[in-house]
């Protein structure tokens, strides 16, 4: 794995690799000293172009775990279009001998011009850009539900996972449907029309308008519902009429949990608007797994960058 | 050995009944130098440092049954065997310790296991199936610091075929095997392999064989 | 007084002739190798220059005509200038180019586009034909002096607010009827704005998954249909830059067949490349209107081939480098164009069947030389007709390479495609500014005012 820019990149037996990989690291974590000398000597960039302390934290935790030299570049509020430019900015990393640059960047495709465009040798691994995709994210989804919903063999194939709010804006709905799909999972989009993409239907997921009938589960029971973040700027937008319109048509409660299996999960990838697209009582109900998705994330990262940094001399 | 891509057959030099002695002479050493069962801790390192380090324990508790069960009354039942060994067998990985991460392609850790008692104040025994270069066996005792602090840490290998580049011995050794760096040792057990032997196969040019070559087995 | 010899050309592909030029004119269109020993020696006491051109295997076509070219001269002189524009012009095999308004300061006076009309008639490579403004700064509120610039020394007749659209359906209807006085033309750039804030590319399932937002094939649709309703209210001529849409297409055959005077141009990308290339974010391919679909592609091609769109025309943007390295969505928009457009076109249109030679000169020179009423372009390959030729080498195979371009910019989306066909030779008025595929000599200024002065 030389660069992690898409959740579609994976194979299966690759995402396997990550989450079985993420597993040994996650069991890691409750010993007396869990860091892990695997990076000793390798440099790590995590180069965020935007605010996201959530993720920076958790690259820097994964990255320091397995014993990286961590180097933090918070470009924040340097916009896009004023100063340095991303070719200068990876020239100078290149010239510090940085290994693999973690990058976040408002703009969809960055993390890809990073890595094709020739400036830098480094592997470059996506931590968000824009509106394309978040594999990081993707990948911490998924091992939060095999360890929810998949028992001791790990496999998602054939679970019913209904994803629902703003597609359109998110990454992260980009990256859970290629990684779901390549895990053999169903997906189902659920989203006003006018979040949902034009181009959709070419997606490997279904996508329905109306959440109380993808929550029913014509097709096979609900396995886990997992809720995007929802802001509010797009109501100015036309996107939707009313924030309470939105919650009332697609906002995750307990009443619309109530109806699933026993077993069905709840994700969100945070931050969570309490009250907006999930109440507070489904945030913090029994079925919520919003805090594990969290501690699993370092797990994943720790397994992306040490599957990423390993072996990157093998002749 | 069917993935055995060596150019001239490989020469077996332990059988089964000979594997299966020199486990049995390794328990009873370790029993021996340890004075007793007392704070015992097999840890394998995988691959095949696990099933050998399951069957040493199995024949520890054989030989001191009161290692079987936590009350120790006698009349081991089978349950009690197999909550023993928990107790007593463990696994190390040591994937992410090895000096040679950069230069190999990634490969995906296993599990370590270490009873719920821990490590601190055991007397940890690693096992291994091959002591070669002994960069292994280094990598275990840096992962081993990482859960704890061991009153003593000795080692068990199946084979010893020289070419150390640490100074590192073995404390209980199955079998010294005197080779050449163009030699290959494999050790292949039932339980990963099929069956219980020590091959030595000449390999021309050296190169990484899947299989058979264990993770130990190439060091 | 210098002649000029074309040995053994295929005027449009057909029977192989001898040209003789004479003065900026075709004098005599003679059997292949007619002008022999004894012509020549005619030829040379008479004329204190005789340049002769060995045109075996090669195609002559009219000097190519494009209607759209962004010189950016003034203001972003980095990015190209008359002069360098030109150059490419030359070997593109363009005899003419129409630079665009969208200049610092923008081509909306009579003063900026005779600026532009003088900086290209000093280079001497092509005849460059400015482009007016429709709105006052390009802002699509008020209407430039728009007759001024037609009576200018530059004579405008095309004008263009390109790279916005005249949104405003009033302003639009207003330029319309206005430039009837003066037989212009508005060449509309049809682009609704609301619908495309911030669009990146074609909307569809390429832009769904790279996550880029997206710029509808409707916006554009929508503004053409307007338009050819309005101008055909008004009895106007209407232009439509750059059509990418199989819709646009749809509508505008709709609109010939209703009679509106619509024309339409289409550009070699749009021809050649669509939306899956965007996939790499490389910003080389980053354009607008966007590239759309394999099947937005083919119907192009088609409306080409059956006469609804008319004109081929490069949109030549050309961009200094640092414009388009970084971020698909800080990355200038445009391509260049002018040397690479007939490549394309023979690639796309004349090898697939859907053009022959004569099809091509119509698309490429005649075609857009009638839309911006340009005399002494386009003009058939026959005695009397000013001598505004190419001569391309159809079995030559070109490696693109952005790096040899007389161009500024570097932008080229066809960089490493192998093309069909090479520009040998173009004579502008007479006089060969490239020869053996290399800029030979600009045409020296002459002193009797053609281009303008000669429509007056």
């Amino acid at each position: 794995m030389r660069h992690l820019l898409s959740a579609g990149d994976l194979s299966a037996a690759q995402a396997i690799e990550v989450l079985d990989v993420a597993e040994q690291m996650a069991a890691t974590s409750g010993r007396q000293i869990n860091k892990l000398p695997a990076l000793r000597g390798r440099t790590v960039v995590n180069l965020f172009y935007e605010d996201s302390t959530r993720t920076r934290l958790s690259f820097e935790a994964a990255a320091k775990r397995l014993s990286a030299d961590v180097i933090t570049f918070s470009a924040k509020g340097s916009s896009v279009s004023k100063g340095e430019s991303l070719k200068d900015t990876a020239l100078t990393l290149a010239a510090i001998g940085a290994d693999a640059v973690v990058m976040r960047h408002p703009a969809s495709g960055a993390a890809h011009r990073l890595a094709t465009a020739g400036w830098i040798d480094a592997g470059v691994l996506n931590a968000g850009d824009g509106t394309h995709e978040h594999p990081t994210q993707a990948l911490l989804d998924a091992m939060t539900l095999r360890r929810s919903l998949a028992g001791t063999t790990g496999d998602l194939a054939g679970m019913r996972v209904v994803i629902v709010g703003d597609v359109l804006h998110s990454r992260v709905a980009r990256s859970n449907v290629l990684l779901l799909h390549t895990l053999g999972a169903h997906v189902t989009l659920v989203a006003p029309p006018t979040l949902l993409p034009v181009g959709v239907s070419a997606w490997p997921c279904e996508v329905r308008t109306d959440l109380d009938a993808a929550l029913a589960g014509d097709d096979g029971p609900v396995d886990a519902v997992m809720v995007l973040r929802v802001q509010l700027e797009r109501m100015e937008a036309s996107f939707f009429p009313s924030a309470r319109e939105y919650t009332r048509r697609y906002g995750v409660d307990a009443t619309r949990l109530a109806g699933l299996p026993a077993h069905a999960v709840l994700l969100h990838p945070g931050p969570m608007n309490r009250g907006l697209e999930i109440s507070a009582e489904a945030a913090d109900g029994p079925r919520s797994r919003i805090v594990e998705q969290v501690a699993n994330g370092v797990s994943t990262r720790m397994a992306a960058l040490y599957l990423m940094l390993a072996g990157s001399e093998t002749p | 050995m069917p993935d055995a891509p060596s150019q001239q057959a490989p020469r077996e030099v332990l059988g089964p009944d000979d594997v299966a002695r020199a486990l049995t002479r390794i328990a009873h050493e370790i029993l021996e130098r340890n004075h007793g069962p007392s704070g015992l801790l097999l840890l394998g390192i995988p691959r095949r440092g696990v099933p050998l380090a399951q069957r040493l324990g199995r024949r520890l508790i054989d030989i001191e049954p009161s290692l079987a069960g936590a009350a120790g009354e006698g009349a081991t039942s089978t349950a009690d065997a197999t909550a023993g060994l928990a107790e007593l067998v463990g696994s190390l990985d040591i994937t992410l310790h090895r000096d040679d991460l950069r230069r190999h392609p990634a490969r995906p850790p296993s599990p370590t296991q270490v009873p719920p008692s821990g490590v601190d104040d055991r007397v940890v025994v690693l096992v291994d199936d091959v002591l070669s270069s002994g960069r292994t066996v280094r990598a275990a005792l840096d992962a081993l610091s990482d859960l704890g602090r061991p009153r003593a840490v000795r080692l068990a290998v199946l084979v010893d075929r020289g070419h150390r580049e640490l100074p590192i011995r073995a404390d209980h050794v199955g079998k010294n095997l005197p080779t050449s760096t163009a030699e290959r040792v494999a050790v292949l057990l039932a339980e990963t392999d099929g069956r219980d032997a020590v091959v030595i196969e000449t390999v021309d040019p050296p190169a990484e064989r899947p299989g058979a070559t264990t993770l130990g087995g190439a060091s | 007084m210098t002649a000029l010899v074309l040995h053994d050309v295929a005027p449009l592909g057909g029977d192989r002739a001898d040209l003789v030029v004479l003065d900026g004119s075709i004098d005599a269109l003679l059997p292949a190798h007619g002008a022999d020993e004894s012509v020549l020696a005619g030829l040379r006491r008479n004329h204190e220059r005789v340049t002769e051109i060995d045109g075996a295997g090669h195609v002559a076509l009219p000097g190519l005509v494009d209607l759209h070219t962004h010189l950016r001269e003034p203001g972003r002189e980095d990015a190209e200038t008359v002069q360098s524009g030109s150059r490419a012009a030359a070997l593109g095999g363009f005899t003419a180019v129409h630079a665009m308004a969208n200049t610092e300061p923008v081509a909306d006076t009579a003063g900026v586009v005779e600026q532009v009309w003088r900086l290209g008639r000093e280079a001497g490579w092509t005849e460059v034909r400015p482009v007016g403004a429709v709105t006052l700064g390009l802002e699509g509120r008020q209407l430039a002096e728009l007759g001024a610039m037609a009576d200018s020394v530059a004579g405008v007749r095309v004008f263009s607010d390109d790279g916005r659209c005249v949104d405003d359906a009033l302003v639009m209807r207003r330029a319309l009827e206005y430039v009837k006085a003066f037989d212009g033309v508005i060449a509309q750039h049809s682009q609704e704005p609301r619908l495309t804030d911030g669009a990146q590319m074609h909307e569809g399932d390429v832009s769904s998954v790279l996550g880029l937002r997206g710029w509808p094939a409707v916006a554009e649709e929508a503004i053409i249909a307007r338009d050819m309703l309005l101008a055909d209210h008004v009895g106007s001529r209407l232009h439509v830059c750059h059509v990418s849409t199989a819709g646009s297409v749809e509508l505008i055959r709709w609109g010939k067949q209703r009679g509106v005077a619509v024309t339409a141009e289409v550009t070699p990308h749009h021809l050649l490349l669509d939306h899956e290339s965007v996939r790499g974010y490389d910003p080389l391919f980053k354009v607008n209107p966007p590239l759309r679909t394999a099947r937005d592609v083919e119907a192009l091609r088609g409306g080409v081939a059956d006469g609804t769109i008319d004109i081929i025309a490069t949109d030549h943007a050309p961009h200094p480098v640092e414009a388009k390295e970084g971020e698909w969505v800080t990355a200038a928009m445009g391509m260049t164009g002018l040397e690479t457009a007939l490549s394309v076109a023979v690639h796309a249109l004349v090898a697939p069947g859907h053009l022959d030679w004569a099809g091509l000169a119509r698309v490429m020179s005649s075609a857009p030389a009638h839309i911006g009423r340009l005399r002494g372009q386009g003009q058939p390959l026959q005695v009397g007709s000013r001598a505004n030729l190419v001569l391309l080498d159809p079995a030559a195979v070109t490696v693109v390479d952005p790096a040899r371009h007389a161009s500024r910019g570097r932008n080229s989306p066809f960089a490493g495609m192998e093309l069909p066909g090479a520009v040998s030779a173009t004579v502008l008025g007479g006089h060969p500014v490239v020869q053996g595929g290399a800029l030979a000599t600009p045409r020296p200024p002459t002193p009797e005012a053609d281009g303008a002065g000669s429509l007056r």
